[in-house]
Formats: C-alpha cells, structure tokens, sequence
C-alpha cells in the first residue's frame, strides 16, 4: 500500500523497550475510587447517585449533558462516600468535583443493558447509543467523545474508518499490548465502529516499530479484503489524526476543520477495543490500560486499571520508585502533563504514568534564539515556530494568529528540535489559551447584549401595556358619569 | 500634447475642489468610529463605567474623554480591542487585577422582595414575591446592580472561579540572563 509523507517530525529516543514485553496485568482493586465528573471533552455530567448509597460495578453514576458529553460508571461496586472537590489530574492543579466510592471488594456487576443480537446487522443508531451510554471517549489522549464520531456518517460522506495504532509518543506501550493481546476485539470493534458509520473501507495505521502488533492484527483480520494493516514510518508525530490521515490516505485536512470532511474518521484501537465490550458484552468504560513506565520506577508495567485509581496505587503495583523521580508525567514525555499528585485519580484519558530520573530530563538554560531554522523543518503543521514565539514573547497574540498558530497541535516537536532551548511549545499553549479565552468572553458579551436587549424591549412593552390599560380605565371612568 | 495635459489637469483640479468643498459642507457631525465603538461594548446598559449606557460611553470614548479600560463586565478582551480601534496604548497592568465576578444570593437573608430581579437587566435572577431568588451565575455578567439595591445585603459578588476547563498554560518566563 502506497503510503504518503507529511512535513516535519522528529525522532525522539522511544524507549518503549521498557515496558514494551510487560503483558497486560491487572491492577489490585484500591480501596477508594475517584471518579471525577469530567473525563471528556464538552459539558459536564450531572451525578444521578447519592452519597451513602450502593453501586454495582458498571452502574452509571452521572449522566451526560447533551451529546458532546459523556456519562460516567461505577468502576466497581461499593458505596458512595462523598461527591466533593478534589485535585484533577490535570496540569493546573485545580480541583474538580469528583465522586468517592469505597469499594465494597466482591466487584459485582450492576444490571447491564440488554445485548445487541447480531452488532453488524443492528442499526447503526442502535451502536451509536449504546457506545454513547456506555460512556467512551477517544482513548488515545483527546477524549472527544466517540458516539459523535460515530454518527458523522450521517454528516459526511465518509469512506474510511481509520484505527490509529500508531502511538508515536515515547515510552507508552499501552495500545502496543492492547493490539498484541486483543487484536481480535480490536478487529470485532473496527467491524462494529465500521457499520455504525456505514463505511466498507478499515484501515489500521500501526508504526513500523511494533511488528508483533502488526502481526497479530493481520492475523485477526483474516482474509477480510476490507481491513488493511498499515505499517507506517516511525516518527514522531505520525499518531497525530490528521496527520495519520495524510500518510495512509494521502488526503489533507484542511485547517481547523474536521477529519470526516476528507471522507475519514479516525479512532484509537483502544477506543474500537472498548466498542467491542460495550457492544457485544455491555460493558461500559470502566477500565483503562496504563502504560507506567520511566527511570524511576521499579517494574515498567502495563497495567488495566479501573478509572479512578490513584496514581500512587499504580506507583505501588510497579514496585514503587527505584530513585527519586526527577519529573512526574501524565502521558507521553512530548505531550504529556506535569502531574500534579500522585493522589490524582487516573481517568479516561490517562494513557500513562511516566516516572523520570534525572538523567532522563533536560534542564538546560534558555538562550537567544539563533533563527537556525531548526523549528521550522520539524514543524510537522508547516508552522513557524521562531516567529510566531517571538511575537508571543512581545505580547502580539493577534499577529501570532495571523501566522496560523491555532493550527499548533501542541506535539513538542519545536521545542525538542530547539538547540537553544526555548519553551517554543509553551508559548503556543499559552497563546491558544489566551485568544480561547478572549472567544468565550467574545460570546459571553454577545449573549449578555441578546439578553439586555430582549429585556429591554419586554420592559418597554410591559409599561405600554400599563399606559394603555391606564388610559383605558380613565376613558371608562370619563364615559361612565356622562 | 499640450492641450491634453492642461485639459486633464484643469478637469483635475476642477473635481478635486469640488470634493473638497463637498466634504466641508456635507461633512456629517457625528463621529463615525462611536457606533463601531458601540458595537464593540458588552451592551447591558449596566452602567459600570459611569454613564448611562453603552452608547454614553462609546461617544466618550469617541471623544477621548474616557479609558479603553472603563467596561468592567467587558474586561481585558474589550479593552484590548477598544484600544486596537482607537490607536491607543492600553495601560492594562491594572485592569487585569479585575476578575470578572457573579452575584450569589444568601438564601438566609433573602426574602424574596424582587428589587433585584427587576434591577437585572439580563434576567439572570429567577424567583417571585415572597420566594427565594437564585441567580443564574451563567448568564450573570456581574454588574453588580442587584448587591446595591437589596434591602438586606444579602447578594456578594463573588469572583467566578477557575475551573479545568477554563484554565490555560500561563507564559513561560524568560530566562533572566540570556548569556
């Protein structure tokens, strides 16, 4: 299969090897489980349960807010204890609210929703709801909820469902092992996903470097002509959707719009591996593999964690730190974020725990840029990293935007690359949160002016009304004596 | 040749002054940049800045007698575009100090009198007479109004708070000595 390049990237050291051979294990069930309210991209969900009340595992426990959202489950069963504010796993640090369950250890499932009969002759909005009530967000870090990208068959002429095993970022191994061990469920869930968007077209995007993946997913598609394993070149970030979308297909997307407008929606095999247990079995999400890994910790693992677990229960099931971790990581070491606790609970979207000794950080000085160009040639969206940090630096967002930087992805592949050292990715995040921000107060505005101006024209009308039932009353009262 | 550069210069010359008599006498007297300054404001009418309405303050502005920085529920987004339309340098060190705030009634103290339903002029306050009012934070664009007329000061602005969601990376410090 021909495959087509994209611009830019960077080969950071993968050391996946540490965790890479370390089969699937199941985490110890902790005693409390954190389930915060918001594991997705879009509203909030609205808790349904009560403190002090019992949950069977796979219970829902709040449900979504319109359909960008997503409900959430009892990972096990047990009690609630609490639904209060606690720390998010989250670079912020900020609290988030949160329900507390003390599990009650027998792990009982709740009543589960009736299975679907045959799953690839259901109607494709059958599977739309029951991925949707089964709380599944993208797996691979963007946590945009899958029901949505599932029912874009009805918005675009789709057709390709692509399944991104790329996992391009360093050190995460998770999805490799998920591939290794569950390539049939992988493959049964692609098929699903498949019939639901009404696409005949699977291609599976794997990079090179995973060829026990790669085989194992063959071997579970058989000799099905519609599914397509597709190794492609190592580098980071070929994972990225759109950019995983132009090497196997060699369609671009277009700035600041959808995938599904080339015809190509794409899923993590993760999240097609959670469609599998929610179609066929009625499983919601309720559990995660976490790749924990890095210099500091004991024993690199995979483990399948319930979400809510606290980091530090992962930390212990790894054999604790082996030195003291210089730098604590949610995610890969490119994207990821600071970790602000080990109390923070894993969530839908944590992909892994990195633990970095000192000799795995770099902690050098920033100095002037040198304009060598460096950011540019690895910039994998055609950017101009040096010019548009320059002019972030001096506070000149509108300009930055104008240079396209809410095109930025945020991969890091700039600031690696940059031999000086600068923060290049950072200052694109800031920007992009500042010029967001300026947005939501743009409409926030806009809504408060529709609101002024409604309840002006009501007030307005309301005493018209009073003068003219007055001026009636005055008239009868005149007509009366005569 | 001749003919033709004096003919086209005298036809020149003749226009050009009579669209510089024209923009003297139809010159109109309003100033034009206040309704674009007009749309640019937040539009409640609240009456933060010191004037009556929005309109007050945009022809203010116009005039140069009042700061980019006068519409509190605008905040920092306003002021910046207000400065960018007049050309201004915006002294925004100060108003950014100024978190945007919403009003929370105290269920204890209130009792349901309406003054402040009727102050709102966004209808972000909810309730009836001799019942409870709740204020509905998302739609309130902390004006302030209804803490001033409720009887038993039992409205507070409370700065609306940070949350995950709202949350963005802050700028990255220069490194103090670049050598």
């Amino acid at each position: 299969m021909k495959i087509f390049d994209i611009a830019g990237g960077v080969h950071p050291v993968y050391r996946k090897e540490l965790a890479s051979e370390q089969p699937i294990r199941a985490l110890p069930l902790p005693p409390r489980l954190y389930i915060p309210l918001q594991q997705h991209v879009g509203a909030l969900s609205v808790p349904i349960v009560a403190v002090g009340s019992h949950v069977g595992k796979g219970q829902v426990l709040c449900v979504r807010q319109g359909t960008l959202s997503a409900t959430q489950h009892a990972p096990t069963s047990g009690t609630i204890v609490a639904i209060e504010s606690i720390t998010a796993p989250h670079a912020s640090g900020l609290a988030q609210e949160t329900i507390v369950i003390e599990a009650d250890g027998r792990d009982a499932w709740a009543e589960l929703p009736a299975l679907i009969d045959d799953p690839l002759a259901a109607d494709p909005q059958q599977i739309i709801d029951r991925v949707a009530g089964s709380g599944i967000v993208g797996l691979g870090g963007a946590i945009f909820p899958a029901a949505v990208k599932l029912g874009m068959g009805k918005q675009y002429k789709l057709d390709t469902l692509l399944l991104n095993g790329a996992e391009c970022e360093p050190y995460l191994t998770c999805d490799d092992r998920v591939m290794r061990e569950h390539a049939d469920e992988v493959i049964d869930g692609a098929r699903i996903m498949a019939h639901a968007l009404g696409v005949k077209r699977i291609l599976i995007g794997v990079e090179s470097n995973k060829p026990q993946a790669i085989a194992a997913l063959q071997r579970a598609a058989g000799a099905d002509a519609g599914i397509t394993v597709v190794p492609v070149p190592v580098r980071y970030p070929v994972g990225y959707a759109q950019h995983l979308t132009r090497i196997v297909t060699g369609r671009e997307t277009p700035a600041e719009h959808r995938n599904a407008e080339v015809g190509v929606v794409t899923h993590n095999v993760a999240t097609a591996h959670a469609v599998h247990h929610a179609v066929r079995y009625g499983r919601p999400l309720i559990a995660r593999v976490v790749t924990v890994t890095g210099g500091a910790i004991r024993q690199p693992s995979n483990l399948e964690v319930p979400v809510g677990a606290p980091v530090s229960a992962l930390v212990d099931a790894c054999g604790g730190f082996s030195c003291e971790p210089r730098q604590l990581v949610l995610g890969g070491p490119m994207m990821g974020q600071p970790l602000p606790s080990l109390k923070v609970p894993i969530v839908k979207g944590s992909a892994g725990i990195l633990a970095l000794s000192a000799d795995e950080v770099v902690e050098a000085r920033e100095r002037p840029c040198i304009r060598c160009g460096s950011c540019v040639s690895v910039c994998p969206c055609g950017l101009s990293p040096m010019d548009m940090a320059a002019l972030i630096r001096k506070d000149k967002l509108d300009a930055a935007a104008k240079l396209f930087v809410g095109d930025c992805i945020g991969c890091g592949s700039c600031s690696w690359a940059c031999p000086s050292h600068i923060p290049l990715v950072q200052y694109f995040n800031y920007a992009n949160g500042v010029l967001a921000e300026q947005e939501r107060q743009r409409r926030k505005n806009e809504r408060v002016r529709t609101l002024a101006e409604a309840h002006a024209l009501r007030v307005e009308s309301l005493e018209r009304a009073k003068k003219e039932a007055r001026a009636a009353k005055l008239g009868e009262k005149t007509e009366t004596p005569a | 040749m001749i003919v033709a550069i004096v003919s086209l210069m005298g036809i020149g010359l003749a226009l050009g002054a009579l669209l510089g008599a024209a923009s003297k006498w139809l010159a109109v007297e309003e100033n034009p940049i206040e309704a674009e300054l007009q749309a640019m404001l937040p539009g409640s009418q609240c009456g933060q800045c010191g004037y009556v309405g929005c309109a007050q303050a945009a022809a203010a502005l116009a005039r140069g007698e009042a700061p980019v920085t006068l519409c509190p529920p605008g905040g920092r987004a306003v002021a910046e575009a207000l400065a960018k339309k007049l050309g201004v340098k915006a002294d925004l060190s100060a108003h950014e100090e100024k978190v945007p705030q919403y009003a929370c009634i105290r269920p204890d103290l209130c009792f349901g009198c309406t003054r402040c339903m009727a102050e709102c002029n966004v209808d972000a306050i909810i309730g009836a007479t001799k019942q409870m009012h709740d204020v509905i934070a998302d739609l309130c664009h902390g004006c302030g109004k209804c803490a001033l007329v409720c009887p038993t000061q039992g409205i507070e602005m409370r700065p609306v708070p940070a949350t995950v969601s709202s949350w963005h990376w802050p700028k990255p410090r220069r490194a103090a000595s670049a050598h």
